[in-house]
């Protein structure tokens, strides 16, 4: 790990003040910390924001709309009763991804701003148009069967592997930031850039831009009766998507009024598709619409490199988190948190 | 340039002075305190050998950075022995045999407090594996680390409730 200064800041205001080029803000550190140890990442001043007041609430506005403060950690949002009636794609979502351990310390904002990475990135040997402007892209050609799908180019064929950003982007979730020029906030759809222009920008953010809040609208709730998140791992518990799917649905009369539809482990920012989720809109809930749904949500996959099977993978797992979405949100957390294979908790060992 | 930080470390109050800003919590524990039960396995967060309480909570060590957590209250395996005898845990982690080499054990029972104190898992053993995730254990002693978080669980259970009465 290089060296690099420390500060602590009171304040936002500190925080600021205290930001040069290459400070990077600290929080849990769960990736950062780890990125540094490999010499991935080598910030030359950490600002670390977990003493500032304020940030790590969890608060209901008049409107029905929730604010999750950036230093909220993973595993507090999961388990809020509230949050997790309102939200269960996004809490389930959470509860897939890392480990208790990792959880208990990962913070929200955190999760938004982890690394789009492969183990290409890890790898300081290895070219990384991510890592070190022009330098070339080694999973080209390399091992890259769990790579991007969708939104990749020849600079950069990484996914960003949040879990719980990919029920937020579904549900219109919205980013509070505050930075050195006065506050703003953006769709959190509009946050993680795909790599389209070098030098790669990994985020909408301008530098010493913090993000202090995510925002749910109420009206997010509205598919919390038909909502799963379903991830495919290559191991049952504590792995990275294969491929992961975001589902919502709100019926009416018998038809599908709103649906939420996004994927993650796919590209390089969590991949919602309006334009599947706008051809369930007015349609009975039936597999022939799920599956139209799927086609239309991958249309435009193509495999960047040993990794075609992702694309079908992710087509019948939007088809899966539809149907188990229309079946109803589970009565209880899952025992095994988004996993495909289990849907019965603890008897199914049994058998 | 060198600052000092104040943990509670099994119950005792410390004043550490940190002069390198790399130092993780678990390096500070088993360099500079002595405390070696937490291990070193992986130090990337993937293993869960470095697993500590740090105000009530199991997290990583390794991924800590010790500055962080100025004012904390930490525990350790080392802290949860009261003299000679052993934590509820550390017991049933011997009568259903939930290690071999022992490596990982100092990990995977604080881990299990951690589950415990959290309360999620209820009796189901699926939910105990699944919330035991974050522990790795190369001899594969799992099944029977599932048991002992279950007794240990219950037997915690009871004396909650005794000293409830």
């Amino acid at each position: 790990m290089n060296r690099f200064d420390y500060v602590r800041p009171a304040s936002i205001a500190e925080a600021f003040a205290a930001f040069q080029p290459a400070s990077h803000y600290l929080a849990a550190g769960t990736n950062l910390v780890d990125l540094m140890k490999g010499g991935a990442a080598r910030p030359k001043r950490l600002i670390d924001i977990t003493r500032i007041p304020g940030l790590d609430r969890i608060e209901w506005l008049a409107d029905g709309s929730v604010r999750i403060g950036a230093l909220v950690r993973n595993s507090d949002l999961a388990y809020d009763e509230r949050f997790q009636k309102s939200f269960p794609s996004v809490a389930e979502a959470l509860l897939s991804g890392a480990s208790p351990q990792l959880r208990n310390a990962a913070t929200v904002g955190g999760n938004l701003m982890q690394r789009t990475r492969c183990p290409y990135f890890y790898d300081v040997a290895s070219a990384c148009n991510r890592r070190l402007p022009r330098s070339g892209c080694d999973a080209i050609g390399g091992e890259n069967r769990l790579h991007a799908i969708l939104g990749w180019s020849d600079e950069c064929i990484a996914t960003h592997p949040s879990d719980l950003c990919v029920p937020l982007v579904a549900l219109d979730a919205v980013v509070e930031v505050e930075g050195p020029k006065g506050a703003r906030e953006l769709p959190l759809d509009e946050l993680h850039l795909l790599p389209h222009a070098a030098p790669l920008r990994e985020t909408a953010l301008t530098p010493g831009e913090l993000i202090v809040a995510v925002r749910l609208p109420a009206q997010a709730a509205a598919v919390a009766r038909h909502a799963r998140y379903l991830k495919v791992r290559e191991r049952t518990s504590f792995a990275f998507a294969v491929v992961s799917v975001a589902a919502g649905l709100e019926l009416a009369d018998g038809k599908i009024r709103t649906a939420r539809i996004a994927m993650g482990g796919v590209a390089a920012k969590p991949w919602r598709s309006r334009e599947a989720e706008a051809a369930l809109v007015g349609s009975p809930p039936t597999a022939e619409a799920f599956a139209r749904a799927a086609e239309i949500a991958l249309a435009e996959a193509k495999p960047s490199g040993d990794n075609a099977f992702k694309i079908e993978l992710a087509r019948r797992l939007v088809v899966r988190a539809l149907s188990s979405a229309l079946e109803g949100t589970p009565q209880a957390m899952p025992a095994l948190p988004g996993s495909p294979i289990a849907s019965v908790s603890g008897a199914i060992h049994a058998v | 340039m060198s600052l000092t930080i104040s943990l509670d470390i099994n119950g005792q109050p410390l004043s550490v002075p940190i002069d390198d800003p790399r130092t993780t919590l678990l390096d500070l524990l088993r360099e500079r305190l002595g405390l070696t039960g937490a291990k070193k396995g992986c130090d990337r967060g993937q293993c869960g050998a470095c697993t500590v309480l740090v105000d009530g909570r199991r997290i990583n060590s390794c991924l800590a950075l010790a500055l962080t957590l100025d004012g904390a209250q930490i525990t350790t395996i080392e802290g949860l022995a009261e003299g000679d005898r052993l934590h509820p845990v550390q017991a049933a982690f011997i009568a259903h045999d939930g290690f071999q080499c022992g490596f990982c054990t100092p990990g995977q029972i604080m881990s299990a407090v951690g589950l415990i104190a959290e309360a999620r898992a209820g009796a189901d053993p699926e939910r105990v594996r699944e919330l035991m995730s974050g522990n790795i254990c190369r001899c594969g002693a799992y099944k029977g680390i599932t048991e002992a978080v279950l007794e240990a669980q219950g037997v915690l259970a009871d004396t909650h409730q005794e000293v409830a009465a």
